[in-house]
């Protein structure tokens, strides 16, 4: 579980997180949702260490981000597993290098050690007759894959993906929802996905969290957030057209 | 940058990987270009200068002695580092910088791994071998002169005579000195440039041309320097 408290971050004079106080629970798909520019992002890196926060805590498990030292922070990221936007697959590595590379960087075991681990988190997201192939050798799909194998290879306890279905046709988007949300299920860790889908949103968030401008503005599940109440909520879920005149 | 690329190192046998890897990119790969360039322009040198050695008071020998000091002393070191800033530099800046855009570096530093240490710092002991180049050019460039003055009709023997007159050996030394000040500024500020980089794919070019400025001008500043500090 990570819990954020009062948690404020500002660039250059212009605050972009402003009095952010949530939590976000293990074992489910939690959704930071919001417009382009609410945030999402620098919260998404806050979380993960990336960027400093100027003001409030972040709790891991217990454990407070303040006061922390290199080698702590060093420790909570060896829990993280993060799957970007564009996959940021090594080029030059084929699928199980890539998957591979932070059992060869940060542990000792054996090699064959390592290839079973690599494998079955391979075989976990249907890639097994795809190990050879490089990154520039697959489809949007299959490389989305390989970033949750690789960012689940060494167990993490938090994962964490920004925009994990952006430029993948719905239906495959669907199906790496799915695939993120089984496999918070079956490793029970604390997922927290960066996302503007609201096939997404409708699809796994269990627990969703809304920002607007940097502030959080509502949050809620999936079951909730169509009758949310809340106008600004309702402006972003009802966006389009079409979801205005089918609620009507 | 430098500081951080020491501190905190992967694993040796992913680094020692690493450091063969650049080697192979960096300077075995550089060796072709640096061949064909160090012979056409060592010739080049040796007929100019038997152009503008033409009074018969002159020896020949000449020819063969003023080649091999333009080349030792500046061709080989500077000239080809420049060119080097062209295809190692804008190699290690749009390398590194692509990984910035497609976010492959903050992949590593998520993965708590020291990108610095992991990207840059086995380019700079693989540039420990950028010596080795410049010796082939060295040699190549002295090889390319006589050749062509054996097809002008000078005499080999002359040339040969030459290359062996007044030799000094600390202007091998100065050399060297000068290929390993270059060799450090190829692996570094290209690296900067790539690694610092921010924007998208049209910013990874304009990072590379912008790398290859600066790579020159301080190697053409830096040269000035040590020739200052150890021949004047």
């Amino acid at each position: 579980m990570i819990q954020v408290k009062n948690i404020y971050k500002s660039f250059d004079n212009s605050d972009i997180l402003k009095e952010i106080d949530t939590a976000f629970n293990r074992g489910q798909t939690n959704l930071i949702i919001g417009q382009s520019g609410s945030g999402k992002t620098v919260l998404l890196k806050c979380l993960l260490g990336l960027y400093d926060v100027d003001s409030g805590e972040i709790i891991y498990d217990g454990i407070s981000s303040k006061n922390m030292n290199h080698d702590d922070k060093l420790e909570i990221s060896r829990k993280m597993g993060m799957v970007f936007q564009g996959s940021a697959l090594f080029d030059s590595m084929n699928v199980l290098e890539n998957v591979r590379f932070p059992l060869d960087m940060l542990t000792t075991i054996q090699e064959n050690e390592k290839n079973e681990k690599a494998m079955k988190v391979i075989e976990r997201v249907n890639l097994k007759d795809a190990i050879k192939k490089l990154p520039s050798e697959l489809s949007g799909g299959m490389q989305k894959r390989v970033a949750i194998a690789r960012a689940i290879v060494m167990n993490p306890k938090y994962l964490f993906c920004d925009e994990p279905n952006s430029g993948l046709d719905p239906k495959t988007a669907i199906v790496i929802d799915q695939l993120i949300q089984e496999i918070t299920k079956e490793y029970n860790i604390t997922t927290i996905i960066n996302s503007h889908d609201m096939n997404s949103v409708i699809e796994i968030g269990e627990n969703i969290v809304f920002l607007k401008e940097g502030y959080k503005i509502w949050q809620g599940t999936n079951k909730e957030i169509l009758n949310s109440g809340n106008d600004e909520v309702e402006d972003f879920v009802y966006s389009s057209e079409l979801l205005k005149k089918l609620k009507k | 940058m430098i500081k951080i690329s020491f501190t905190k190192t992967c694993k040796k046998e992913i680094l020692y990987k690493q450091i063969f890897k650049e080697i192979n990119d960096l300077v075995l790969d550089s060796i072709q270009i640096v061949s064909i360039l160090s012979f056409f322009i060592g010739g080049v040198v040796s007929i100019q200068m038997a152009l503008n050695l033409e009074n018969p008071l002159l020896s020949k020998t000449l020819i063969g002695f003023a080649t091999r000091q333009s080349v030792i002393l500046e061709f080989a070191p500077t000239f080809i580092s420049i060119i080097m800033a062209g295809k190692v530099g804008s190699y290690i800046t749009s390398s590194i910088g692509t990984m910035r855009v497609t976010e492959q570096i903050d992949a590593l530093e998520v993965m708590g791994i020291n990108s610095l240490n992991y990207l840059v710092f086995p380019k700079i002991i693989a540039m420990l071998l950028y010596p080795f180049v410049i010796t082939i050019s060295m040699f190549l460039g002295i090889i390319g002169g006589l050749l062509a003055m054996t097809l002008t009709g000078v005499p080999s023997e002359a040339y040969i005579q030459g290359i062996q007159m007044d030799f000094d050996s600390y202007h091998i030394t100065y050399s060297y000195i000068k290929t390993l000040v270059f060799a450090f500024i190829l692996a570094t500020v290209p690296s900067f440039h790539g690694y610092y980089m921010k924007g998208g794919a049209l910013d990874v070019g304009k990072a590379s041309t912008k790398s290859f400025y600066w790579t020159s001008i301080i190697i053409i500043i830096l040269n000035y320097i040590v020739t200052q500090l150890l021949l004047s």
